[in-house]
């Protein structure tokens, strides 16, 4: 049944040949979408989102069930209408009361119809949108580590997915009450209208129920497969978009449409057995709509007949039997409805539950602008895991106005040391002070404000350019924008571009080149206007001229701040008042370039290989570096 | 699904046949194309019409039945008790007959129109995604990849559905209504009409409902994606969220994208709720009519108790099919819409394609030759490249610089023809490239792009994607020039870890590094790095040249950067400006001129003195 099998995929893309080492799309088939239908601890954490609406939630229930009464009344009026007026012994007065019934009934359908559906709806809309907005919330909370080892794809699909299934999930589930109403208010009116009737025309209900059992599963599964297939196929589609210069680079249409091929074709088979499944009951439901007005025009018709039975009884059983099998439908489906919703109900606790591992103290400060803009590492000793230690033991002190590079190979601790001037993540051990408190004791708010970060990768967000530049910096003005931008040298360009500072950065800036946006993250960095500024210098190589903007700018970025840059450029590091050369999470050397050189250290290893940009240098240069520096 | 492991099946048909049925019929009006597009599987398309029409003439037949019977029940039609008991017999069997041939000509009906629906969105998704792969460099510049994405999901599913949304409900509701309104006004005039009044009210609203649901659901549509950004790229970003402090703006941010979206979706619910609610309510106003004077009839002794419950359950069975205009009329207007953006698309003549008479390419000494080629891109007014000539033979390197905008990229992508250059001519072993056949070009010619897609398999498939045949070892050997191998090695899978979107992340070096390895793989007559070394570090670019010079002998290459250092060891350099070559030689040749190159080899080898960071602090 498994069509998605790889290998038999691959024989049948390409029959007689050797299996080709290649696919197209790729598909994560999601986990445990058939499991429990009720978790009572899901459920109690869900109703806390329903809450705040249950007066709502109680309205709409109140209006199904008149909207139910209603439904059942109608054809009990026509039966009424028939036999008090129409009949032997009936006159125009009682059928213009029954008339009358009728119009009321069908004024409380109309309102009940309304308040419950438009109640419904909007709550299970404001109950989504709660929902995702207090896991987005969250995530805003959530420590770094957590986001570290977290695919953005994978929260988002709790962001949506998960989400709309509870939605789906609240909306039926007010339905299905009255679903419920009516199933056994039509059992209930039935009986009572003529039991012996009535017992043999509900006899086809649990056939239907039983069909039903045995269908659901089979059916589950074929609907859940032609589901999977259609994303495999919209995957495999998105990617030869997404891809489709590499793909015309390397001359691969023709093995990617066969590939390609195959995956819609199997597709098109479970689509079509999805077909089967849904369309098989139809035939089934008529049988059984069938039978039942035949038992109740043979047994009903000769008790009237025998005058045992009244005739607008008889056409109230027909009319209700036209209905009877609806909400058995729907009741059924609502179980499906509800494991899924418990599925996605765990999820989005999940999201909820990730504990916000960094907080303010009660009593935390708030750093200001005339702090003196000092930062100190005590003592410091940091691991993401404790089996690895990131930084050992590092102490130093960066003074007011001072620019300090770190430099260091690739896994000595650079950017955990940036990372935690920043508070992204707690000490082990030993202290980091900003402005002369632990930073602990600050408020992140104020931290944020008065630590400006350049991270390596320019990110930027889709808007104007204006709005990337200003952020959040809200109350800044439009001239503090444009003399920021004026000052990093991002101004030229920009006016260049169509719209000038309103034009629109396409997906993350993509219309831009990587020099540009760098200078787009520095001009925003400097409408930030903090005391201190952290730096991840760029490795890409950059082309010449913009690189030499970049380094423009960076002194004008750093001028009154204090600057702490992971340098990779020698023309920075040769710049700065003094460097700190980091190895295996050690401070092993601290002084300007001068001194270093004297030194005869790493740095100045390093320095005579002659590269112009420390990260050019091989790793195993740098060990051979580090053994002659131990060995001297 | 055993069938599969016995080979192509062939109750698919020919894909290529499919691609040109889709293409067929170019200036018709998109639903008449749909139509004959659907109607390329004449067997299943008849045969839900034809179900369609006995269905639902036997569905009209129940009330009549239902009727009959509890006229008989009365005693009405027959006047011994035991004659009677037989015919409600009759009456009931031939109900349950009914019903049960109903649901067996709805299911045909319902199954072969999903089937036919199903066929054609298998065969327009062949079509679709073969034009995507064949569509030239200029159309994918210019249209947005969410565009086609957006088209190759819900345009082809508005064409795909027309068939059963549009067609055959049509049929059905023309036959429910035509002949359920004819067999209701024959019987009676007056309660016939009362009847059937609700029917163009209803038939009105549910038309206007569905096109302003549709309006509104593009416009939710809209409000979501963009919500959906603000959190994909607040969570992509969250490191530059969190170094502002900008929780708090952000959470602003996704409220305000949040409250629009949620505007709308109740928008959405009022339209829906104040229609369906508008619809129930006529349709038991014209019962109630119904009611009413039928009653009146019946005590006036004009009309039969069964005639009139005939008449009541008539308006039961038309209520849903008549609600469903308005999916009809949606369905075609969506159809419309979306097969003509649809088949525009499947209709775009391809920029690049074999000229008529095209042959492969011989490759012979392997020289590369452009001459006086002149190019501009597609809508730009200034040429991007103005009379660029030069020549490349078997086991030279070229190397070419410039400043950003002055043409190199744009010089690599006409190699292999991913753009036609206006004027000139470039030519491979004197042949001219637009003369051959494309495939034979681009096997021929390499270009290592700066950015490089990875696909989300295993780095062996991505090895390999240029020649997914090729043996093992000469994967292996490729990642080893493009000294990768090391690196795969040490990782749990090795060449078997899935990298890509949905797998392990990769530096930009490793990518380049993969990426020339997919280049090297198919052993190309010209190779082209594209700035395609820009993020490894000058080390390991070495080590990859000296690798790569072993079996470069029989091959040119050309390598674009803005390191000089890449260049050193390069036959000719080649200087742009402007689109122009303006120095040519060797590098000790154009230092020794003293120009525009030596300006840069200066910049790059003394950083910038003047500027450095010391003067900051003072």
């Amino acid at each position: 049944m498994n069509v998605l099998d790889e290998d038999e995929r691959e024989v049948a893309a390409f029959p007689g040949q050797r299996p080709p080492r290649a696919s197209v799309g790729s598909h994560r088939i999601e986990e445990d979408v058939f499991g429990k239908a009720y978790d009572p601890q899901t459920v109690r954490r869900i109703w806390a989102f329903v809450r705040p609406y249950r007066a709502k939630i109680v309205l709409s229930v109140a209006a199904v069930l008149v909207f139910t009464a209603t439904q059942l009344a109608i054809p009990l009026i026509i039966g009424r209408a028939i036999d008090s007026g129409m009949t032997e012994g009936g006159n125009a007065t009682n059928l213009l009361w029954a008339v009358a019934a009728f119009a009321v009934a069908v004024i409380f359908n109309f309102g009940a119809s309304f308040v419950q559906e438009t109640e419904v709806g909007k709550v299970a809309e404001n109950v989504l949108f709660d929902m995702r907005r207090a896991m987005f919330a969250q995530l805003q909370r959530v420590s770094l580590s957590f986001m570290d080892k977290t695919e953005v794809g994978r929260l988002m699909s709790r962001l949506q997915g998960d989400v709309n299934s509870m939605q789906e999930f609240l909306e039926t589930s007010v339905i299905s009450v009255g679903d419920m109403v009516l199933l056994i208010g039509i059992v209930v009116v039935l009986l009572s209208l003529d039991f012996r009737l009535g017992l043999l025309t509900l006899s086809t209900m649990p056939i239907l129920f039983i069909v039903r059992i045995f269908w659901l599963p089979p059916a589950k599964r074929a609907f859940w497969n032609a589901h999977e297939t259609n994303s495999i196929t919209a995957g495999a589609m998105a990617e030869g978009i997404n891809g489709v210069r590499t793909v015309q680079n390397l001359d691969r249409q023709k093995v990617n449409f066969d590939l390609f091929d195959d995956k819609a074709y199997a597709n098109l088979r479970t689509q079509l057995i999805g077909s089967r499944f849904a369309q098989v009951m139809v035939p089934i439901v008529d049988s059984l709509t069938g039978t039942a007005m035949a038992i109740v025009v043979v047994v009903g018709g000769s008790l009237a007949l025998n005058g045992k039975l009244e005739i607008g009884v008889i056409v109230a059983f027909l009319f209700y039997i036209q209905r009877f099998f609806d909400p058995i439908r729907s009741l059924t489906m609502q179980y499906s409805i509800m494991q899924r919703a418990m599925t996605s109900g765990r999820r989005i606790t999940e999201v909820l539950d990730i504990p916000a591992s960094i907080t303010d103290k009660p009593d935390a400060i708030s750093l200001t602008r005339d702090m003196d803009g000092s930062v100190e590492f005590r003592n410091v000793n940091f691991a993401y895991d404790p089996d690895r230690p990131v930084l050992k033991n590092v102490s130093f002190t960066v003074n007011p106005g001072e620019t300090v590079a770190l430099i260091g190979p690739t896994g000595s601790g650079k950017t955990s040391a940036m990372a935690l001037v920043h508070r992204f993540y707690e000490v082990q051990s030993g202290a980091v002070l900003v402005g002369g408190h632990d930073v602990r004791d600050i408020t992140q708010q104020s931290l944020g404000e008065q630590v400006a970060m350049v991270l390596q990768e320019p990110f930027l967000f889709t808007g104007s350019v204006f709005d990337n530049i200003r952020y959040n910096k809200v109350n800044a003005t439009r001239q503090d924008v444009i003399d920021a931008a004026t000052a990093v040298g991002a101004h030229e360009f920009i006016e260049r571009m169509p719209n000038g500072y309103d034009s629109i950065l396409e997906q993350r800036g993509s219309n831009l080149s990587l020099g540009q946006r760098q200078l787009l993250s520095f001009a925003r960095a400097l409408v930030a206007d903090a005391k201190i500024l952290v730096l991840d210098e760029a490795t890409a190589n950059i082309d010449s001229y913009t690189e030499r903007q970049i380094q423009k700018a960076l002194l004008t970025l750093l001028e009154g701040r204090t600057g702490m840059v992971i340098a990779h450029r020698l023309a920075t590091i040769r710049g700065a008042d003094r460097i700190f050369v980091l190895q295996n999470g050690e401070l092993i050397e601290t002084g300007n370039h001068d001194e270093l050189m004297e030194l005869g250290g790493l740095y100045a290893k390093l320095y005579n290989m002659n590269y112009s940009s420390f990260d050019d240098i091989p790793d195993e240069l740098v060990s051979k570096a580090n053994a002659k520096a131990a060995s001297t | 699904m055993t069938t599969h492991t016995a080979g192509r099946d062939h109750s698919r048909g020919d894909a290529r046949a499919h691609l040109a049925a889709a293409h067929a019929g170019k200036g018709r009006r998109p639903l008449v194309r749909i139509a004959l597009f659907s109607l390329r599987h004449p067997w299943q398309a008849s045969l839900a019409i034809g179900a369609t029409i006995v269905a639902s003439v036997l569905q009209l037949m129940i009330p009549r039945l239902l009727g009959h019977a509890i006229d008989q029940a009365q005693g009405i039609l027959s006047t011994a008790a035991e004659g009677a008991e037989q015919a409600l017999f009759w009456s009931a069997m031939t109900l349950l007959a009914v019903s049960v041939a109903r649901g067996a000509f709805t299911l045909v009906q319902n199954y072969f129109s999903e089937s036919v629906g199903h066929h054609v969105g298998y065969e327009l998704r062949l079509a679709f995604y073969d034009k995507v792969q064949k569509l030239s460099y200029s159309y994918h510049d210019k249209i947005h990849t969410g565009d086609l994405i957006t088209m190759g999901l819900l345009d082809l599913d508005g064409v795909r559905m027309f068939f059963a949304t549009g067609l055959v409900r049509m049929v059905l509701l023309s036959v429910l209504i035509g002949v359920g309104a004819t067999m209701l006004l024959t019987t009676d005039v007056m309660l016939g009409l009362l009847a059937l009044s609700f029917v163009p009210f209803v038939a009105w609203r549910s038309s206007v409902a569905q096109l302003t649901l549709r309006a509104t659901w593009i416009a939710l549509q809209e409000k979501l994606s963009g919500l959906t950004r603000v959190m994909e790229e607040n969570l992509g970003g969250i490191r530059v969220v969190r170094a502002f402090s900008a929780q708090d703006f952000e959470l602003d941010k996704f409220d305000t994208a949040s409250r629009a979206a949620l505007a709308l979706s109740h928008q959405r619910v009022d339209v829906r709720v104040r229609n369906t609610s508008a619809m129930t309510f006529s349709f038991f106003a014209a019962m109630g009519l119904v009611l009413w004077f039928g009653g009146n009839k019946v005590i006036a002794g004009d009309m039969s108790v069964g005639t009139l419950a005939s008449f009541l359950t008539f308006m039961t069975i038309l209520q849903m099919p008549v609600r469903q205009l308005g999916l009809m009329v949606n369905s075609f207007a969506r159809a419309s819409i979306c097969g003509d953006r649809l088949f525009n698309f499947l209709d775009e003549p391809l920029a690049i394609d074999d000229v008529p008479g095209a042959v492969d390419l011989k490759l012979t000494e392997g020289t590369l030759r452009f001459e006086d080629v002149h190019f501009t891109y597609p809508g730009a007014t200034h040429p991007t490249l103005a009379g660029v000539s030069f020549e490349a033979k078997a086991g030279q390197t070229i190397g070419i610089v410039g400043a950003p905008g002055s043409g190199k990229s744009t010089l690599a992508h006409l190699i292999p023809r991913f753009y036609d250059i206006d004027a000139g001519k470039i030519t491979i072993d004197g042949q001219d490239v637009s003369q051959v056949t494309l495939q034979s070009l681009r096997r021929a010619v390499a270009v290592v792009q700066q950015d490089t897609f990875l696909f989300t398999t295993t780095i062996e498939n991505n090895i390999a994607y240029g020649d997914p045949w090729s043996k093992e070892t000469k994967i292996e050997r490729a990642a080893e020039s493009a000294q990768l191998h090391n690196y795969i090695m040490g990782l749990p899978a090795g060449y078997d870890t899935v990298v890509g979107e949905r797998g392990v992340s990769l530096s930009g070096g490793q990518r380049q590094r993969l990426s020339i390895a997919r280049s090297l793989v198919l052993k190309p007559a010209v190779m082209v790095f594209d700035d395609s070394t820009a993020a490894i570090d000058a080390g390991t670019e070495h080590r990859i040249r000296s690798a790569i010079r072993r079996y470069a002998s029989d091959r040119v290459t050309l390598v674009i950067s803005h390191r000089l250092s890449s260049l050193l060891h390069a036959d000719t350099i080649l200087f742009l400006e402007d689109g122009k070559i303006v120095e040519q030689g060797s590098h000790d040749q154009l230092l020794a001129q003293g120009g525009r190159y030596r300006a840069l080899y200066d910049l790059q080898t003394r950083p910038s003195d003047n500027i450095e960071l010391g003067s900051a602090a003072q």
